[in-house]
């Protein structure tokens, strides 16, 4: 659809409203394209004559094929304006691109494929990257404010699929509080993924909670996401309450990894399953950011590693396990909570029983169990190193906590 | 009865050697769908679950003979032409799963679907099922969870979320409330049966008596159906949700249709213009059970 008018300035739906006379519309065939005598009829229309009515009419021809040819989903051009001498010229001018046909678009030299209301912040980027860097599931991250305090009550929000994120969303919104930021991880994505989400959105100052939930009844296996989040609220040492609604797929083990592994730490986390509604939830919620007192418990010295290690590259990180550890470790449970099961116990010791090349390319599918399962039920030599990168600088500019 | 695919309908799956294709066609299959083979180009020849691959659609009606519908699972910038091809061979409704298809290419699918009276669901959607007969796309996951997540009975369901569609269907279910037919429009701007098609749809089948439409911010669909129940089109009550309150203009909040432009799109503008025309709309998702019970029992 091109829409003309002849009166400048925004709010073509209202100037249509006051001045019918001055605006008119035309529907282009996609596959017809659009034509000169076409823009002229529409200029006509709109009471523009003369020297005007050509020059106007191959500037909307050239919109049109611009718009075209670079995918635009809109293009505008706002003012046109005349010179003394009598040419037409763009004054201005706004192109969004159709996220999806970036690929076909390298000379425009995109970094954000997102539609957003202003310029991605330093997050939002870091976030980005993060999806670029990991074909695996879906990882959507937009701000939606800054340089709020304490008192202003934003929520740091993690959704999962786009219409239950909205919805829980707008659950904790009904509450009271207001969102700090939009996020989105589905399409059954690597624990690892669910954990740098969660990482990023702890790296905003000022939240003071952690509100998660997508539709309910998700149909990815939950506990990739339940120990994606352990281990970002482990290392986060987290001290503002946590609602998830982990309802779907393997729900129960879930909920309960989630909820048992986070015991210790300083705030409240509890975990919800299908049954439970979305405004329950959010009025679990509610009630533990009012309530719930912060143990001040310190955060537990992390060993520091011996000289025996055994370290192999992942597809966004690397895991190493600490044999000294691992030697005097009864479990051995890296090696059977491993998904992928890639684990084997050589003089029992955890090893690869695939190549190193087989675990980079994405055998190893990150699901964290042989460090978070480690850490309570083995020897506390296992970990899983997955950089975020820019993370670190962000907080330290912002003065937040170490990542 | 039920709308767009039943127990009868005969289906290809274009893409069926793909990794996406292959698992949900064993899906179809174990549900009831009647998929009687798939195309692959290059692949003609092979077999999927003991289905024939052809190389082009052609071939397979050839082959086959006429076909209803072709559930398309190829990488999103080759969905155009698969589309293309459907028609071109004579099929008159395709289901375009793959999401970032390009909304140029689907402006040119919806050109020549409309040229050639067919139609299409998608992009970016995961299927629609009618509950008991059959299921295209991806819906269910399994044939097992789809038995037990969807029950038949009087309630169509449209939505504009994949996700949200098997939880509706799930809440709705244990409440006792069975479905006709359900169908994810896709998540995108533009999409072949958007929710006034859909709803025209079950105004249509007999079997269908309530509506729920799970509407979220961005595009005019919600807005559309507004229109349809004002003109007296459909008169089925209609049960809505609208998601995306919370949300901000000019951003897309994941899905590619969900972004407010303008003043077009808004959570108010959707749920004063369904309130007018006197749909049922609810503000909180747990109360969609419930609503569309007490509108089913004062039908009776």
């Amino acid at each position: 659809m091109l829409i003309f008018s002849a009166i400048g300035g925004t709010g073509v739906e209202e100037i249509v409203k006051e001045h019918p006379d001055k605006v008119s519309f035309h529907t282009i065939d996609i596959v017809e394209g659009f034509r000169d005598y076409q823009a002229r009829n529409m200029l006509r229309k709109a009471g523009i004559q003369g020297k005007g009515l050509v020059k106007i009419a191959d500037m909307m021809v050239n919109l049109w094929e611009t718009a075209r040819k670079y995918d635009a989903r809109s293009a505008e051009i706002n003012p046109i304006v005349r010179t003394k001498s009598g040419e037409f010229l763009a004054a201005d001018c706004r192109i969004t691109v159709d996220d999806y046909a970036v690929y076909r678009h390298p000379e425009l030299g995109i970094k954000i494929a997102r539609e957003l209301n202003r310029p991605p912040s330093e997050l939002d980027r870091i976030a980005y990257d993060v999806e670029k860097n990991d074909y695996r599931g879906t990882f959507y991250f937009i701000q939606m404010a800054h340089g709020f305090g304490k008192a202003d009550e934003y929520v740091g929000f993690h959704g999962a699929g786009g219409g239950g994120s909205m919805m829980s969303m707008d659950a904790v919104q009904r509450k009271g509080y207001k969102i700090a930021n939009f996020c989105d991880t589905s399409g059954n994505p690597p624990a690892s993924k669910v954990y740098r989400a969660a990482k990023i959105i702890l790296s905003q100052k000022n939240i003071i909670g952690y509100f998660g939930s997508g539709s309910g009844v998700a149909s990815q296996e939950q506990f990739h996401s339940a120990r994606g989040l352990v281990k970002a609220f482990r290392e986060e040492w987290v001290d503002i309450p946590v609602v998830i609604r982990l309802g779907g797929n393997s729900e129960d083990l879930a909920v309960r990894i989630l909820t048992e592994y986070t015991k210790d730490l300083p705030a409240p986390v509890e975990g919800y399953k299908k049954d439970d509604s979305v405004e329950f939830c959010a009025e679990r919620f509610d009630t533990l950011v009012k309530n719930s007192k912060i143990k001040d418990i310190p955060r537990p010295r992390i060993p520091e590693f011996s000289k025996n290690l055994y370290s192999f590259d992942t597809l966004t990180g690397e895991i190493t396990y600490d044999h000294d550890l691992c030697l005097k470790c009864e479990s051995k449970v890296c090696v059977s909570k491993c998904v992928p099961q890639i684990l084997k116990l050589e003089e029992g010791k955890p090893v690869l029983n695939i190549t190193r090349e087989e675990a980079k390319k994405g055998k190893c599918t990150e699901c964290l169990a042989c460090e978070v399962e480690c850490w309570f039920h083995g020897n506390k030599g296992g970990h899983v190193s997955l950089p975020i990168e820019g993370l670190d600088g962000y907080r330290e500019k912002i003065g937040h906590s170490k990542a | 009865m039920a709308i767009l695919i039943d127990e009868n309908k005969k289906v290809i799956v274009q893409g069926i050697t793909g990794r996406e294709g292959m698992t949900r066609t064993k899906l179809m299959m174990d549900y009831g769908t009647r998929v009687l083979g798939g195309v692959t180009p290059g692949r003609g020849g092979q077999d999927v679950y003991g289905l024939p691959v052809f190389d082009t659609v052609e071939e397979a009606l050839e082959k086959l003979g006429p076909i209803d519908v072709s559930v398309i699972f190829v990488p999103a910038p080759l969905v155009k032409n698969a589309a293309l091809e459907a028609f071109d061979a004579g099929i008159k409704l395709a289901v375009l799963v793959p999401d970032r298809v390009p909304i140029y290419d689907v402006l040119e699918v919806h050109h020549y679907a409309k040229k050639l009276g067919a139609g299409f669901v998608g992009p970016n959607t995961l299927g629609l099922l009618s509950p008991g007969k059959g299921v295209l796309g991806m819906m269910g996951g399994r044939a097992k969870s789809a038995r037990e997540w969807f029950r038949p009975g009087p309630v169509g369901v449209t939505s504009r979320s994949g996700g949200m569609t098997s939880s509706l269907a799930y809440y709705l279910s244990k409440q006792g409330v069975g479905l006709s037919s359900i169908v994810h429009v896709g998540g995108d701007a533009i999409v072949g049966l958007p929710h006034p098609e859909i709803v025209k749809l079950f105004q249509e089948d007999p079997d269908t008596k309530v509506v729920v439409m799970f509407g979220e911010i961005g595009t005019s669909q919600e807005e559309s159906v507004a229109d349809l129940i004002e003109k007296g089109i459909v008169t089925k009550p209609l049960v809505a949700y609208i998601g995306g309150r919370a949300a901000q203009k000019g951003t897309r909040f994941s899905h590619a249709g969900a972004i407010i432009e303008g003043n077009r799109g808004t959570y108010e503008g959707k749920v004063n213009r369904l309130r007018e025309v006197g749909a049922h709309v609810v503000e909180e998702f747990q109360d969609i059970p419930k609503v569309t019970l007490e509108v089913l029992k004062k039908l009776n």
